[in-house]
């Protein structure tokens, strides 16, 4: 997906920045990636991501956060 | 009794703390998820005794592996919570603690890490952290022992401020305004850590660091191992306890049963540590010259892996691989741990989401995944015929690995989780708790190896004196000898490789098995079944039916490798 300067987290480059704008999925999901302070409005950066559909690794609140690519893609970023 | 819980995040370093408290030790790594079950313990407090119990980590008390769901059981019995809070993460860390404010149980927050705010430029407002939470906020440094005097001082003045039942979105709401008003970031350049870290979850530059960091790994285990058995083990007993037992044996007339079980058999007045399978000679040679180097050289590299922080970053990069086995990368950690012993692998998969996972990587770990004192043998025994055949062992257990993994994966109902973990920065850890784990895992095998191998071996000696082998050896000669191609001698090893596979393997050193039998041996004693710890582990972690099902795995996995290295070799 990609409106504007919207685009899921997978498809970011290494070294973006942004603000998550929403997440798509459910309760479980969004529960656990707020648990580890992913949530609308926080600012994040992109550090990689594997390659042939691996994990995203990102910096959030200073610390790194590695998600898997299926949730990395359910992740909105506002872009800077 | 009254009961305090040590409750935080994960990887924040509750156990730590714990040890720092009770005095008890426990295993401390630097990852998320090291301790899976609870640890208790004892501390004073003025007159009164006070038991302390190390909860494992969770972020919320929404509970989403195992490990969690222990740490919310222990929460109903607890009377105080110390909270461990990650001074250096405070967003993440306060939303447990705002959690746990709204239940009725006393609090008192231990701010940990506080040490490393200082070189990361984030500077926290005790005070005011103070007074928005209403408990007691100690800043603690557990690795050196700061503020751990404090902590236990405020312990009695822990409570419950008795905050309402709120929503999610309302404690985050509370927490951003808690951090705008505490906390204060300055900017600062990455360090030369901090480089190392991002060029560690790279593709390319990951790839190159992990095949580095583990061929670095191997030489070192093997070249720690090698040397203190050439140098050190071999000589001891060649040279000292050698005469010792050629001159016990002379006392005790040469043979007979009694001598068998105490010295072993005696040929050409040389003593075979390997062959001859008396408790004083294969039975303290097996264990201390054999086994226990692999094992301190395997734990020494092991622990600097796990403290350093390097873990994480491996799941990050064999992510895409586990998920055709039906696992996600993090399942690498009981992975690893399955190199050194099975038991605590079996544990360590409760870190994992879905029973599912937790099934297929047991199982996976029970098969494929040889444990140190099971690999110290392969070398010792199967190395002398020349490492090529080493290789084929270890070739062979890997595929097996994948293509049961991928068997498992599209067999078993459900489907495979994602990775989400937090990596904790690299951290270079201090040598007295590498070497403080390393001690508590050697003294773990030697108090629970040492008994089995030694009680292997007299059962060993009396079913060999009653003749009983011969029964059973000719009943399963059909599959033994037709399909594995291995004497039929060859089964009394798989029986005793319940018992222990490192005795297993050694007995297999009198029946003058060529090459290619050992490494079909070899793999077969790996795969059959697990050993008698392992077996209880699974047990009680899978349930009978599962176990079973497991258990079926094994069997047909080891009896179908073992016949095709027979056919093809």
């Amino acid at each position: 997906m990609n409106e504007g300067n919207l685009i899921s987290l997978t498809r970011m480059r290494a070294g973006q920045s942004g603000i998550v704008a929403r997440i798509q999925g459910g309760f479980g999901l969004v529960d656990r990636l707020n648990a580890l302070g992913i949530m609308p409005g926080k600012r994040i950066t992109k550090i990689s991501s594997m390659i042939a559909r691996g994990p995203v690794t990102i910096e959030v609140d200073r610390a790194q956060v590695a998600i898997g690519f299926g949730m990395a893609n359910r992740i909105i970023v506002e872009l800077d | 009794m009254r009961k305090i819980l040590l409750v935080g995040n994960p990887n924040v370093g509750k156990s730590v703390i714990f040890s720092r408290l009770t005095g008890v030790r426990t295993t401390v790594s630097n990852y998320p998820g090291t301790t899976i079950s609870y640890t208790r313990g004892f501390l004073k407090l003025g007159e009164e005794k006070v038991e302390v119990i190390d909860v494992p980590g969770t972020y919320t008390l929404e509970a989403t592996t195992e490990a969690e769901r222990i740490a919310l059981r222990m929460l109903e019995t607890g009377d105080i919570v110390i909270n461990v809070a990650n001074a250096t993460n405070l967003e993440r860390s306060l939303y447990l603690t705002l959690q746990l404010l709204e239940r009725e149980v006393p609090v008192v927050v231990a701010l940990n890490l506080w040490d490393d705010t200082k070189h990361r430029g984030i500077h926290v407002d005790l005070e005011r952290l103070r007074e928005f939470l209403g408990v007691p906020v100690i800043p603690t440094v557990a690795v050196t022992g700061e503020g751990i005097k404090e902590l236990v001082e405020n312990i009695p003045k822990a409570t419950s401020p008795g905050i309402p039942t709120r929503s999610r979105d309302e404690r985050w709401a509370a927490i951003g305004t808690i951090i705008d008003q505490v906390q204060r970031v300055d900017h600062r350049h990455h360090t030369w850590l901090e480089h190392l870290q991002d060029a560690s979850v790279k593709p390319l530059t990951g790839g190159i660091i992990a095949i580095a960091v583990l061929i670095s790994a191997f030489l070192v285990i093997r070249f720690i191992g090698e040397s203190l058995i050439a140098y050190v083990l071999d000589p001891l007993f060649n040279e000292l306890w050698a005469p010792v037992i050629l001159g016990l044996s002379n006392l005790m007339g040469g043979s007979g049963f009694l001598h068998d079980v105490m010295v072993g058999k005696i040929a050409g007045g040389a003593v075979d540590f390997v062959e001859s399978f008396g408790l004083l000679s294969s039975g303290l040679y097996v264990p201390f010259a054999m086994v226990l180097p692999y094992i301190i050289s395997f734990y020494l590299v092991l622990g600097l892996l796990e403290d350093v922080g390097y873990l994480p970053r491996l799941a990050v990069l064999m992510d895409t691989m586990m998920h055709w086995l039906g696992l996600h990368g993090y399942a690498i950690i009981p992975t690893l741990l399955g190199l050194g012993c099975n038991v605590p692998a079996v544990l360590a998969t409760r870190i994992l989401e879905s029973k599912r996972e937790r099934f297929i990587a047991s199982t996976l770990i029970s098969i494929a995944v040889p444990c140190a004192a099971l690999q110290a043998m392969i070398f010792g025994l199967v190395g002398r015929r020349g490492g090529q055949y080493v290789v084929i062992v270890y070739a062979t257990l890997f595929v097996a690995w994948v293509i049961l993994g991928t068997i498992l994966h599209h067999a078993v109902k459900g489907f495979s989780p994602e990775l989400l973990i937090e990596i904790p920065p690299y951290r270079l850890p201090p040598w007295r708790i590498v070497v403080q784990k390393m001690w508590m895992r050697i003294y773990g095998f030697l108090a629970e190896a040492i008994p089995i191998i030694l009680g292997a071996i007299v059962v060993i000696n009396i079913v060999y004196s009653l003749g009983l082998f011969d029964a059973v050896a000719n009943l399963t000669a059909p599959v033994i000898t037709g399909l594995l191609g291995l004497p039929k001698e060859a089964v009394i090893s798989l029986v005793i490789g319940f018992l222990r596979k490192d005795v297993a393997l050694g007995m297999l050193a009198p029946l003058a098995l060529s090459a290619k039998q050992l490494v079909v041996a070899s793999v077969v004693l790996a795969m059959f079944f697990p050993c008698i710890a392992t077996f209880v582990v699974l047990l009680r972690e899978l349930g009978l039916v599962n176990m079973f099902k497991s258990a079926g795995v094994m069997i047909s996995a080891a009896l179908i490798t073992g016949a095709i290295l027979n056919l093809i070799l």
